[in-house]
């Protein structure tokens, strides 16, 4: 047999040598497992502790706090992506969302708080439903079912502001302001409420039956129903999940802004997307963990905060070097993934 | 236990079960059988609920009951095996096994180190050692077999149904597998076995079914069922049964010249075809028999290159050709005509034209540019030889008959002038007239010169257009019949041949066993 090798090296019957012959997972296998995981990680430490070598102004207080507040918001909506990406699906709306979130939080913020914040969770929450009814259910395709969704946010959005031309101011002096202003320990409230946020979803993700159905449905779909998990209601779930996130974000950002403006979140379910991936989950689903999102929406926000102090350098090579940076993780995970018989 | 009457499932044009009776009793082994198309996959999924029947009841444990979805039918005790492992590779053996019923704590979290012991527990149940905190694709097949197993007894499974479960297990896996059925059986289980394995089903069945067409054409004790009988039964072929010549459209035999321009010798593909040698002669039909599942297609696509052999060669008029490619097949003058023509033959948007070129387009281009005219000329000269009745060149094949759509396909391929061609099914879901035809066509071809390879389901074809007939089972060759031992009647013996000194199941023969064997069960644990 000459070629057809490599046809041969994905049967499962003609599996491991380096598995068995130790027992366990082979050396390679087992660096593969850790790049995966912990590659980001490992990256964002470097870049970190190359940019504080480069720039003075890098890791001053009001730098560091102004990287993590700005990271916050994405975060939050990636945090959603994440579990949406898990379950081998892709959620196009959330910027949208995003926007629209904020605009209605603002707007719900003259009667108080718990309507700024109810309004645009229920909203996005409900546009996520019908997104995974619609995938779910209906079996179409979810990038075009929230690329619908996606225009259709902006509509919505559009109708409720004018067309843009009013935007709703937040009174700097409520509770709700707080939430984006207010700071905790020295620390922003909404950095405070991300990592809370973030912490909940890698124990729903790791640790709870509905986080297993999501890595099963993902895994392998077929054999998920089969195994009798519930697939449609873990797809409504997670699409839901992931519109509330995208809402949640919105309004806090809203809060911090303290208005609602209208044309944030273009382009916003791009960078979750690409924070998502950078982070280790695999976009073809079923592998993937919550704290990756994290260390991926930073990662982007570092490199943007050190081409921002090169000065010199144009801003809008932040996003060819994040393009260039996505596209070599991807390729590295296609890699890694083959060695790991993933892919 | 689990029974159901007069069960009906319809397909758009097909009718998939037909008042099917059936009856799994507690403690029994009861195999269900039959060929290609037979229903007893549909009947399967009726069962777990993947499947609603049109007509009849389904009676669980004395009471009738309706599953809508596979959750439901596993809660109320029918666990299932498939013969493609159905889990998830990226998740842990422990979270597979136990995927929707995992310990938790009193927080309601997941708690894995009773998850993990659980697992442990079950697998060591059966016999298995693996670490259950590894991936489960880090398994060989069998082991994930056994997971799967493991993950249906676990269930409190009250019937277990088991699709073809050995279809992908070493001769070892097979005894634990069979161990296990023999201890479900003494705990009173009901088993459900599907196998084309003859002897598989008579060393652990105790009672069968056989299907056949959506019905059921008998039932009872498989003791009492002969071999012969049995396989009768499921070709649907009465046992020296007397029937007028010429019922198909073959004229008998062909003159072959004695030289063969074909050879393949000792193909070997894991799992699937051990040490199939065999000859064609131009101008002769060489017949494969044999079940479902013996490797005929398997056979005609190693030959093809399009499946990656383990072992084995392949010469055209004494040249070897590559393995595992099929452009060098083709070079070599070896086409096959596959099985399946929806999804492997036509393109089914293309125009008759672009279908038949499609594979003689490198030899009608020069410099990349394709020669319409030569083209033309190529689909008009086939288009009259084979009598394909289409609107003309230009319309979508999608469009055709399944007759025309095949001689499309035979067209492309004997564009090629091949040397050797391997016909998988060529007349299955088409209609008689046009199976007439294709049947003489294949005759006309044979009469040519051309080496032809025929497998077909329709033992009165393979019959009355073979030469010779080479007899597959479970991946091997069994018998060749040749001149007036070509018969309906030698055939099915040769398909019933019990094992002679050793049985399937203990052979450990195959070359590629050896050395990853050690990886499936009982191996990878820590």
């Amino acid at each position: 047999m000459t070629t057809g090798t490599k046809e041969a090296g994905t049967e499962p019957a003609v599996v491991p040598e380096d598995v068995e012959q130790d027992g366990g997972p082979g050396r390679g296998e087992r660096f593969s497992a850790l790049a995966q995981q912990h590659g980001a990680l490992v990256t964002l430490v470097v870049a970190m502790v190359a940019a504080s070598l480069s720039f003075d102004t890098f890791l001053t207080g009001d730098n560091l706090e102004n990287m993590a507040l700005s990271s916050a918001f994405l975060a939050v909506v990636a945090l959603g992506m994440t579990f949406v990406i898990v379950t081998g699906g892709i959620d196009l709306s959330v910027g949208s969302l995003f926007a629209l979130g904020g605009v209605l939080a603002a707007w719900g913020s003259q009667y108080g708080t718990v309507v700024a914040l109810l309004l645009p969770l229920a909203v996005c929450g409900l546009i996520g439903v019908v997104n995974g009814l619609l995938i779910a259910r209906s079996g179409l395709a979810p990038f075009i079912v929230t690329l619908a969704a996606m225009l259709g946010a902006r509509g919505i959005l559009l109708a409720v502001t004018d067309e843009g031309s009013r935007t709703y101011l937040v009174d700097k002096d409520s509770f709700f302001a707080t939430l984006g202003q207010g700071s905790l320990l020295g620390i922003g409230v909404p950095i405070w409420i991300t990592v809370v946020l973030f912490v909940l979803g890698a124990v729903v993700l790791r640790r709870t039956r509905f986080g297993q159905y999501v890595y099963a449905v993902g895994g392998n779909e077929d054999a998920a129903a089969l195994m009798g998990a519930p697939v449609a209601r873990t797809k409504i779930a997670v699409y839901a999940l992931s519109g509330l996130c995208a809402g949640l974000a919105g309004a806090l950002n809203a809060a911090w802004l303290v208005s609602g403006v209208t044309i944030l979140g273009t382009g916003m379910e791009l960078e979750a997307i690409s924070a998502v991936v950078i982070g280790g989950t695999l976009l073809s689903g079923g592998f993937g963990f919550v704290s990756g999102a994290l260390v991926g929406v930073l990662l982007l926000k570092v490199i943007q905060n050190v081409i921002n102090q090169i000065g010199s350098l144009d801003s809008a090579y932040q996003q060819v070097v994040s393009g260039a940076f996505l596209a070599v993780v991807v390729v590295a995970q296609t890699w890694l993934g083959r060695r790991r018989r993933v892919l | 236990m689990l029974s159901v009457t007069g069960v009906s499932k319809l397909f758009p044009g097909v009718k998939a079960l037909s008042g099917v009776d059936f009856t799994a009793r507690a403690g029994e082994v009861h195999a269900l059988v039959g060929e290609n198309g037979a229903g007893k996959s549909t009947l399967i999924k009726v069962l777990t609920g993947v499947y609603q029947p049109d007509a009849g009841e389904i009676v669980h444990d004395g009471t009738p009951v309706r599953f809508t979805t596979p959750l439901q039918a596993q809660q109320a005790g029918i666990s299932t095996i498939y013969q493609e492992v159905n889990l998830v590779p990226l998740m842990s053996v422990a979270r597979n096994l136990l995927l929707g019923r995992e310990p938790r704590n009193r927080l309601g979290l997941i708690d894995f180190r009773r998850m993990n012991r659980q697992a442990q527990e079950a697998l060591h149940g059966l016999g298995i050692r693996v670490d259950v905190s590894r991936p489960l694709r880090e398994l060989g097949v069998g082991a994930q077999q056994m997971v799967a197993l493991a993950r249906a007894v676990a269930i409190d499974a009250r019937v277990v149904i088991m699709d073809e479960p050995t279809s992908s297990l070493e001769p070892r896996e097979v005894r634990t597998l069979f161990d296990v059925i023999g201890m479900l059986r003494e705990r009173g289980i009901a088993v459900v076995y599907v196998s084309h394995r003859m002897d598989e089903l008579y060393e652990i069945c105790d009672a069968v079914t056989v299907l056949r067409d959506g019905r059921v054409v008998h039932t009872g004790r498989l003791a009492d069922l002969e071999r012969l009988r049995l396989v009768s039964l499921m070709l649907g072929r009465e046992i020296g049964e007397v029937r007028s010549e010429g019922l198909t459209k073959f004229s008998g035999s062909h003159r072959a010249a004695a030289e063969p321009v074909l050879q393949a010798e000792g193909l070997t593909i894991r799992h699937q075809l051990r040490d199939v040698s065999l000859t064609i002669r131009p101008g002769e039909v060489v017949g494969l028999g044999g079940l479902l599942g013996s490797g005929r297609s398997e056979t005609a696509k190693a030959i093809a290159g399009a499946l990656p052999t383990d072992a084995g060669r392949v010469s055209v008029g004494g040249v070897p050709v590559r393995a595992g490619s099929t452009p060098a097949a083709i070079r070599a003058g070896i086409s096959l005509l596959p099985e399946d023509r929806k999804a492997e033959g036509i393109s089914p948007g293309l125009s008759v034209r672009e279908n038949i070129a499609l594979a003689a387009l490198p030899r009608l281009s020069r410099f990349g540019l394709v020669d319409n005219a030569r083209v033309d000329r190529i689909v008009d000269t086939f288009v009259k030889r084979l009598r394909i009745k289409s609107a003309g060149p230009h319309q979508k094949v999608g469009e055709l008959s399944g007759g025309n759509q095949q001689k499309v396909l035979l067209a492309r391929w004997l564009a090629l002038h091949p040397k050797v061609l391997l016909l998988d099914e060529p007349t299955r879901g088409i209609d008689v007239g046009a199976k007439a035809e294709v049947q003489a066509l294949i005759d006309e071809l044979a009469d040519d010169g051309l080496a032809v390879l025929l497998i077909s389901s329709d033992t009165e074809e393979l019959i009355e257009g073979s030469d010779r007939i080479v007899v597959l089972k479970d991946g091997a060759v069994v018998d060749e019949l040749t001149g007036d031992a070509v018969t309906e009647d030698a055939l099915m013996r040769a398909i019933a041949t019990e094992p002679s000194t050793s049985s399937t199941s203990s052979t450990s023969s195959t070359p590629s066993a050896s050395p990853q064997s050690a990886e499936s069960v009982g191996s990878t644990h820590d």
